[in-house]
């Protein structure tokens, strides 16, 4: 934040942002920063949705799952590049958690209408690119793309 | 369908947006569950929702959602209210339940996006 937002798109913008866990009030600051950001810079709505949701799932599953990370994401004229990085428990089965339906969340989480386990399914169908990396007791690195067709 | 017709139609009242009644929604979305609602939306959309927590309203953010409708009487705090003001979101409540509500709206016309499988 605080970053001028008179620049053009004609170079890289880099923004980053720590994710707190637990932390559910907050939960998606840094996704809707984001948005915001691209919205002004003009970029097409529907990029901006595609963008919007597929980093608030990922940042919600830091805020549920992991113990804090960071968020780092690479605005270029052509694509959008989304990196998240937590310190956590990382994720067993990954094959598994992908899966439509599947979550370790707890009732908490349900309760504030989440964990159906729908965020990673949904971070792969609103991304162009999708690459997930899991460490059991070290963390979870998900990389995600979304290309801005040229016009 | 604009955000005054589904206002009346509930019999619902404006919790803030008002200014904003004459925008046109497309379709709608009944949930509780805001991962459901970010897998499934469509944009200019409203969604109904017996959830009242900050996240709905950062769900609707992210989904272009035109307006939210709390059902069962629901009232979301000032910290919400605040939060959808910044964003220009419409919130309404109303005292019918999720199911008559959804019914309501869409006898007047109003549908959801396609079956997840279709």
């Amino acid at each position: 934040m605080g970053e001028s937002i008179n620049e053009s798109m004609n170079e890289k913008i880099v923004l980053k942002y720590d994710v707190d866990s637990n932390d559910f009030t907050r939960a998606g600051e840094a996704s809707s920063n984001v948005k915001r950001r691209l919205k002004l810079l003009g970029v097409d709505p529907d990029i901006v949705r595609k963008v919007a949701i597929s980093l608030y799932e990922g940042e919600i599953n830091m805020v549920i799952h992991s113990y804090g990370g960071t968020i780092e994401v690479i605005i270029s004229p052509e694509e959008i590049e989304m990196i998240l990085t937590d310190r956590g428990p990382g994720i067993e089965d990954i094959e598994l958690a992908m899966q439509a339906g599947y979550s370790t969340a707890p009732d908490n989480i349900r309760n504030l209408g989440f964990g159906a386990g729908m965020g990673l399914p949904n971070m792969k169908k609103y991304s162009d690119e999708f690459h997930i990396e899991s460490t059991v007791g070290v963390g979870t690195t998900v990389r995600m793309r979304v290309f801005i067709p040229k016009e | 369908m604009t955000v005054k017709e589904i206002k009346e139609a509930l019999g619902a009242r404006f919790i803030c947006g008002e200014e904003f009644q004459d925008r046109e929604v497309h379709s709608a979305c009944g949930s509780d569950m805001m991962s459901d609602v970010l897998a499934f939306m469509k944009e200019k959309s409203v969604l109904l929702t017996g959830l009242c927590n900050p996240q709905v309203i950062r769900t609707a953010e992210m989904m272009d959602v035109v307006c939210i409708v709390f059902v069962r009487g629901k009232m979301p705090d000032e910290t919400m209210i605040e939060m959808a003001k910044e964003r220009e979101i419409v919130l309404l409540s109303t005292g019918h339940r999720m199911f008559s509500a959804c019914g309501i709206l869409y006898e007047k016309g109003l549908r959801g996006g396609a079956p997840a499988n279709g």
